[in-house]
């Protein structure tokens, strides 16, 4: 399969979590869509890694060419999954704190 | 050989340490200790300097310099802080430290009804100035001398305003300072040329060795610029008029500092630099003419006050302006000469009249004096031998040392000598003015005060007497060539100190006679005429005509104050209503108000909102991309602010 179907569905993955993120205000969701941006990266970076190494492997023979971005992936993963723990932690004590989780209620630090 | 005059330092360090002691402690130290410390160090002080004066007439031409230390050392820039020693300053310390111990001694008993602790800082500022002026006197280089110079005017400004409670004082001792400060300005610029011309050095002997090569120009600036300072603080015209005033400061104070010393710098500093005065005629002229003028105009003002003070003040305003026409006609001898005389009788006089007003409860006004002679018999008759000094009468002091001044005019040009014999005789008009309607008559105060006339205390009458003896026998130091040769000691006491003297006596004795024959004539005409009008007839009612725009002192004071002080003040209300306000409190708070409404608006971003903080990131991360990835274009505009 030609690479621009991989770049043009993370493109339109990347789009539908930003405008989640600029439109929802259940933080919740706002969370899946992050993900679902961070997925649209992770996307990317294997299809060009596959990309990579099938010219590589085609010149001269490196079986290993290209495999870095698959290793990006790993660590965006774990961020990924720090991120989530800490932000979910986050939800859960604003739950606690206003019996909701729009972010719109979080806006007592103003003034 | 030279024991005393390497300890010079002595000779200010006691004042020194007696203004320390008692102007800290002045809380907690009784007043006769007060009074041991404030007079014993300068009576020690004076002991040093007679030592000094003994051996500083085998000096001949070389002076006895004592550096202490280095104060301004830089590479090209050395002053010392050095003192110099030689005929002149000797004869000032003489002077400073004697006259100043019998004031000392007079205002135990002056001051005495003070409380402790203002009589403790009395006595401090007192040795404070004695401190300063022996500065000014000693110093070897024109620096120290303005150190001294500054000692002096603040000292003035302190005791002027020593009754600080009454704002007309302080009034009076403002007007002093700032008076004088125009004057120093003058003296400050003179000394920076001088400083600019020799290449770092101030101090005399190398000035004086190096002013041969100055142009005429800059010997004229130099001599006019220190003829300012000397203006100022010498009381001549046009920067007199605090001299008066200052007579707010209690008596003795205007007998030390506004009588004898202070105001005879000026006087010391042209005599000091007559190597360059001597290479400036048109300086001379300027100093001639403006002495001369002082002399005649205070002589006028003298004539119509009623304030015993007042008339004693500007006697000796008009005075210095004698001595400055001795310094513009080259008879720097002569000039010295008289502010040795003066200092005898006018201190005398301002005692003499302290001891009045002290025995009138503080009562100034001679209108309502008259008689006083009876009950004060001390005070009156050094009183009148002072009088007779201050009008030039035979053999008394004053006569010598004016006549020597007179003489020197009338070589030079006859109408200098001619106001200058008019002044002479207003003198003693005035001062037998004074004493008539102060001494002779009949009692004229209130009941309660004839009660209270008493003699002054033994504290006070001593000083008199003293320098009553002074005044009297004080002009046989320069007596002229003409009654005995060789007998002018002080001319040749001071002659290695001045460089070319020009008081050639060329006069023969005939002319000379006839000189000192009219003055003295005129002299004696206007004491039997003030003696006989005023001791019957008393000057009580308000002067007229003539006699108002003299008692109002030719109105100088307000016109200074319609010509300089309201159109200073006006231009000041200008720069604080409308330059200060509108303009630059106008720029400052702008600039505050602008950043205050530029917060509040920023403010406005934190909405709180998390959407809006997301959507400002999403916004800003698209433009970095956006600049990442045509930011090259944008170089061209980059470019420009290089």
């Amino acid at each position: 399969m030609p690479i621009q179907y991989y770049i043009t569905l993370s493109i339109v993955l990347f789009c539908i979590g930003i405008v989640g993120v600029l439109t929802r205000r259940n933080a919740i969701i706002i969370f899946m869509c992050i993900e679902l941006m961070l997925n649209a990266v992770n996307l990317l970076l294997v299809a060009f890694s596959k990309m990579h190494n099938a010219g590589a492997v085609g010149s001269d023979a490196n079986p290993t060419a290209g495999v870095d971005g698959q290793l990006f992936v790993f660590f965006i993963m774990v961020v990924a999954a720090a991120e989530v723990s800490v932000g979910l932690s986050i939800i859960v004590m604003m739950y606690r704190n206003t019996h909701s989780v729009d972010v719109n209620f979080l806006n007592r630090l103003k003034n | 050989m030279n024991q005393f005059s390497n300890l010079v330092y002595l000779v200010p360090l006691f004042p020194l340490i007696g203004f320390l002691i008692n102007g800290l402690g002045r809380k907690s130290l009784s007043k006769p200790l007060i009074s041991l410390i404030g007079c014993g160090v300068i009576l020690v002080s004076f002991a040093v300097s007679v030592g000094i004066f003994f051996e500083a007439r085998h000096f001949g031409n070389t002076p006895v310099i004592v550096n202490l230390f280095d104060f301004i050392k830089v590479p090209g820039f050395d002053i010392p802080f050095g003192f110099q020693v030689d005929q002149l300053s000797s004869l000032f310390l003489l002077i400073i430290t004697g006259v100043g111990f019998l004031i000392h001694v007079y205002s135990t008993a002056y001051m005495h009804e003070e409380a402790t602790q203002h009589y403790g800082r009395y006595f401090s500022y007192l040795n404070l100035f004695v401190f300063s002026m022996l500065l000014l006197v000693l110093g070897a280089n024109y620096l120290i001398m303005f150190i001294g110079w500054e000692g002096v005017g603040l000292c003035s400004y302190l005791l002027i305003g020593y009754w600080f409670k009454n704002n007309n004082y302080n009034y009076a001792a403002r007007k002093a300072f700032i008076m004088n400060r125009i004057g120093d300005v003058g003296f400050l610029l003179g000394i920076f040329w001088i400083l600019s011309k020799t290449g770092g050095t101030l101090t005399y002997s190398q000035v004086f060795a190096q002013a041969s090569s100055f142009s005429t120009f800059d010997v004229t600036a130099i001599t006019m610029l220190l003829f300012i300072g000397a203006m100022g603080k010498s009381a001549q015209i046009p920067l007199y008029t605090w001299l008066p005033d200052a007579m707010a400061g209690p008596t003795p104070v205007s007998a030390l500092i506004h009588a004898a010393t202070m105001v005879t710098a000026g006087i010391y500093m042209i005599v000091r630099s007559n190597v360059l005065y001597t290479m400036a005629p048109a300086t001379q002229t300027v100093v001639a003419i403006i002495g001369l003028a002082t002399a005649f105009f205070a002589a006028t003002i003298a004539i119509k006050q009623n304030d015993i003070k007042k008339v004693l003040a500007y006697s000796t305003v008009s005075q210095l302006g004698y001595m400055f026409l001795g310094l513009g006609v080259g008879a720097y001898t002569g000039a010295v000469f008289h502010v040795m005389t003066h200092a005898f009788f006018k201190a005398l006089l301002f005692l003499g009249a302290g001891s009045v007003i002290h025995a009138m409860q503080n009562q100034q006004d001679i209108r309502y004096m008259g008689g006083i002679k009876k009950y004060m018999p001390v005070t009156h008759i050094t009183f009148l031998l002072a009088c007779l000094a201050i009008s030039g009468i035979p053999p008394f002091s004053g006569f010598f040392s004016k006549d020597e001044i007179l003489a020197a005019a009338y070589e030079h040009n006859l109408i200098l000598w001619v106001i200058g014999v008019i002044t002479a005789g207003l003198t003693a008009f005035y001062m037998f003015r004074l004493y008539a309607m102060t001494f002779l008559g009949r009692f004229r105060g209130t009941h309660e005060q004839e009660h209270h006339l008493h003699e002054s205390p033994s504290a006070m009458t001593i000083p008199l007497i003293v320098l009553a003896i002074l005044s009297v026998v004080g002009g046989f130091a320069g007596i002229p060539e003409v009654f005995a040769s060789n007998a002018h000691g002080l001319e040749h006491f001071l002659s290695p100190v001045i460089a070319q003297n020009t008081e050639s006596h060329q006069l023969n004795h005939g002319t000379e006679y006839m000189l000192m024959g009219i003055s003295v004539a005129l002299a004696l005409i206007a004491i039997v005429y003030a003696w006989s009008r005023f001791s019957k007839k008393p000057e009580i009612e308000e002067a007229e005509g003539a006699g108002k725009l003299l008692a109002n002192k030719w109105y100088v004071d307000e016109l200074y104050d319609t010509v300089i002080s309201k159109p200073l003040l006006a231009s000041g209300n200008v720069l604080k209503n409308v330059v200060e306000k509108s303009g630059i409190d106008g720029i400052v708070n702008g600039v505050g108000r602008g950043i205050q409404y530029a917060g509040r608006q920023i403010r406005l971003m934190q909405s709180g909102q998390v959407g809006n903080y997301i959507l400002l990131m999403v916004l800003s991360m698209v433009l970095m991309i956006l600049l990442v990835f045509y930011g090259n274009n944008l170089n061209p505009i980059f470019n420009m602010f290089k």
